[in-house]
C-alpha cells in the first residue's frame, strides 16, 4: 500500500480508538460496577468502581421488585412472534407479487409499501381503538347502514347489534399490528427478482405446483436472507415500546422493557441504582446477544434492509 | 416488476397477499383515516358526540404556545441527536478503517449498544447523569463547575436525553460508515498520498466527498429516528419534563391523546407528524436513486 503508514499515526489511531471504545462503552461499564455493589456503596458519590459481589443478590432483588420474570417471558413472545410474523407474512406476500400475475398485484404492492410513511407514532389513538375493537369497521358498517333498527323492525322487539373482539393485555393484539411491513416484503420481492428465471421454468416442466416451488427452491435460497431479518427483527419487536404502552394495563402483559420504569428510584425513594442497574442489564442481554452471536447476519441485515 | 416466467394467477395468489394486505387495512389505513376523520372533529372525552369544524383543530394546536414550543424542543432535540451520533459514527468508522489488525474485535466492542432499547439507554444515562448519584454528574460540577440538575433544570434534561438517545445511534451509524468507507476505491486515496496529500487533507477531498451519499442517507434516518423512535427514553426519563422542557412532538401526541383524551387535538398532531413523515420519505426515495448511481 502506498498510503504511509507511520508508527506515530498509527499509535495515534489505536489511542483514539481504545478511547472511542471506552466512551461508547462506559455506560455499561459503570451499570455493570452498579448492579455488583450493595447498596451503601452504591449510594455513595461518586461510586466506587471496583466491582463487587452482590449481582446475584442484586438480580433476584429486580426480579422481585417488579414482574419481572413475567414480562421477559411477555418481551419473548412478543419479539418472537413479530420476527415469525413478519417473516412468514412478508415472504408469502413478495412471493405472490413476484411469481403470479394478476390484475391487483401493483396495488396490493403499493400498499403495503406505502405503510414505510405510517409508522405508530403517527396514529396512536386510531390504532389503540382498533385493537380495543377488532370489529369497530363492522360497527360502523351497521350504524351506517342502519341495521339495528331494520332489524328492531324485523324481530320485533329491542334487539342490539353489538360486535366487540378486544386485543388489549393479549399477546396477539401485541404481535398482530405490527406483523406487516413494507421493508421485510420489498427486501424479499428484490431477492426473488434476482433468482434465474431458469429455476421457476424448470419446476414448472417439472410440473411443480406454485408451493412446491415455494418450499422446494425459494425457501432454501432465501436462508440467509431470512437470517439476517431475524437478528434486526429479533431486537426491533424486543425494544418496542409505544405499542406495548398503549395495548398493556397489567403489569402481567406488559414487556420487560416497560417494567424497568418501575425500578428507577425516584426522588423520596431509597437509591436503590443497583437494582435498577441489574434489572437494566437483565433486560437488554437477550437482545445484546443475538447481536454478538449472529454479528455477520446482523450486518447484512442492517445494511440490507436499508437498501 | 414481475418474473418473465410465472404461474397463472389463481386463488392461491390472492391468498397468499391475504394476510398482508388485511393487517395493513386494519392497522395501517382504517386508523389514519379515522385519525384524519377525528382531526376535522371536535368530541367530548366520551366520545359520545361529536361535532365536525373543518381545520379548527389545526387552528388551534398552531396557535397554542406549548405545541410551538414542542415544535421548537423537537427541532433541536433531533438535530443535536443526529449532529453527535453522525459526528462520533464516523470519527470510529474512520479510525476503525485505519486500523489493520483486530478489526472483527473493534467492530464487536462497537456494535452492541444498538440492540439496547433506547429506553434503557435512557436509564443507563440517567444513573450517570443524575444529579446526586451519577458519576458524569459529579465531574460536572465538581471539575467543570456547572450547575447540574437535570431533574430541575429544563435544559439540562434536554442535554441527558440527546445524549441518551444518540449513543444507542452511534453503533447504528459506524455500521454504515464503515460499509461505506470500504467502498471508497483504495486506488483514490494512494494516488493522493503520492501526491503529497496528508491524512487529514485526504479526508476533506477524498473521504468525505465520497461518503457524502451516505451521510444524506444516515442524516435523514437519524432524524426519524430521533423523531418517532426516541419516545421511550422521554416515557422513561424524564415524561416530559421538567416544565415541559422535553415534551417532543410525538410524546405530546401521546399525552395529549391517550393521557388527556383531547382527540381533536391529537388527532390533527398526528396528522401534521403524518405530513412530515411523508416529506421526508419521498425525499429520501428520490434520492436513493442518485445514491446508487454515485456510488457503483
Amino acid at each position: 500500500m502506498m498510503v504511509e503508514r507511520t508508527p506515530i499515526l498509527d499509535t495515534c489511531t489505536y489511542i483514539f480508538l481504545m478511547v472511542g471504545i471506552c466512551v461508547v462503552g462506559f455506560p455499561i461499564f459503570y451499570a455493570i460496577t452498579a448492579a455488583t455493589l450493595p447498596l451503601d456503596q452504591v449510594a455513595r458519590v461518586p461510586m466506587p468502581l471496583v466491582p463487587g459481589d452482590q449481582f446475584l443478590i442484586n438480580i433476584h432483588a429486580a426480579w422481585n421488585k417488579v414482574h419481572l420474570g413475567r414480562q421477559l417471558v411477555n418481551s419473548f413472545i412478543m419479539a418472537a412472534g413479530i420476527t415469525f410474523g413478519k417473516i412468514v407474512v412478508s415472504m408469502l406476500g413478495a412471493f405472490s407479487i413476484v411469481y403470479f400475475d394478476y390484475r391487483f398485484r401493483k396495488v396490493a404492492f403499493a400498499t403495503v409499501f406505502c405503510t414505510l410513511m405510517l409508522p405508530v407514532e403517527v396514529r396512536i389513538l386510531p390504532t389503540y381503538e382498533m385493537a380495543a375493537n377488532l370489529l369497530g369497521p363492522l360497527q360502523w358498517l351497521v350504524n351506517v347502514l342502519h341495521l339495528n333498527p331494520a332489524v328492531q323492525w324485523v324481530v320485533g322487539n329491542n334487539f342490539e347489534i353489538s360486535l366487540e373482539w378486544s386485543l388489549l393485555n393479549s399477546y396477539t393484539g401485541l404481535i398482530l399490528p405490527l406483523v406487516a411491513s413494507a421493508t421485510c416484503t420489498f427486501l424479499f420481492r428484490q431477492f426473488f427478482l434476482t433468482i434465474p428465471e431458469e429455476l421457476c421454468e424448470a419446476a414448472k416442466l417439472d410440473g411443480a405446483s406454485p408451493m412446491v416451488f415455494f418450499w422446494k427452491i425459494l425457501l432454501p435460497l432465501s436462508v440467509t436472507n431470512i437470517a439476517a431479518l431475524v437478528v434486526i427483527e429479533f431486537v426491533y419487536g424486543w425494544n418496542q415500546y409505544l405499542w406495548p404502552l398503549l395495548i398493556t394495563t397489567s403489569p402481567n402483559m406488559t414487556t420487560a422493557v416497560i417494567g424497568l420504569k418501575d425500578l428507577i428510584p425516584q426522588a423520596d425513594d431509597v437509591p436503590m441504582w443497583n437494582v435498577a442497574m441489574a434489572g437494566s442489564l437483565l433486560v437488554m442481554a437477550p437482545p445484546v446477544l443475538v447481536v454478538l452471536l449472529m454479528q455477520r447476519w446482523f450486518v447484512k441485515g442492517l445494511v440490507e434492509k436499508e437498501k | 416488476m414481475i418474473k418473465r416466467s410465472h404461474f397463472k394467477a389463481n386463488a392461491l395468489a390472492y391468498l397468499l397477499i391475504t394476510p398482508q394486505v388485511l393487517v395493513t387495512l386494519a392497522f395501517f389505513y382504517w386508523p389514519a383515516i379515522q385519525g384524519l376523520l377525528q382531526s376535522l372533529m371536535l368530541s367530548d372525552p366520551f366520545g359520545r358526540r361529536s361535532q365536525f369544524v373543518w381545520l379548527e383543530n389545526f387552528v388551534r394546536i398552531f396557535t397554542d404556545v406549548l405545541y410551538l414550543k414542542s415544535i421548537g424542543i423537537t427541532l433541536f432535540f433531533s438535530l443535536a441527536t443526529a449532529l453527535v451520533s453522525l459526528a462520533i459514527g464516523l470519527a470510529i468508522g474512520c479510525l476503525a478503517n485505519r486500523a489493520l489488525r483486530a478489526k472483527a474485535l473493534i467492530r464487536t466492542l462497537l456494535i452492541w449498544p444498538y440492540a439496547v432499547a433506547p429506553a434503557i439507554s435512557g436509564i443507563l444515562w440517567l444513573f450517570l447523569l443524575h444529579p446526586s448519584y451519577g458519576v458524569v454528574a459529579y465531574f460536572l460540577k465538581n471539575v467543570v463547575g456547572m450547575h447540574w440538575n437535570p431533574l430541575l433544570n429544563g435544559n439540562d434534561a434536554l442535554f441527558l436525553v440527546v445524549v441518551a438517545s444518540a449513543w444507542k445511534q452511534i453503533s447504528y451509524n459506524f455500521v454504515f460508515f464503515m460499509a461505506g468507507l470500504q467502498a471508497i476505491p483504495l486506488s483514490l486515496i494512494e494516488a493522493a498520498a503520492m501526491d503529497g496529500a496528508g491524512p487529514l487533507r485526504r479526508f476533506w477531498v477524498i473521504t468525505f466527498p465520497l461518503l457524502s451519499p451516505t451521510i444524506f442517507f444516515l442524516t435523514v434516518m437519524n432524524i426519524i429516528y430521533a423523531f418517532f423512535e426516541t419516545f421511550g427514553v422521554i416515557h422513561t426519563v424524564t415524561q416530559g419534563g421538567p416544565g415541559g422542557a422535553t415534551n417532543t412532538l410525538v410524546y405530546k401526541v401521546y399525552q395529549d391523546g391517550f393521557i388527556g383524551l383531547n382527540m381533536g387535538a391529537s388527532a390533527a398532531q398526528s396528522l401534521v407528524l403524518m405530513a412530515l413523515i411523508i416529506t421526508v420519505t419521498v425525499l429520501q426515495f428520490r434520492f436513493v436513486e442518485r445514491r446508487v448511481q454515485y456510488t457503483t
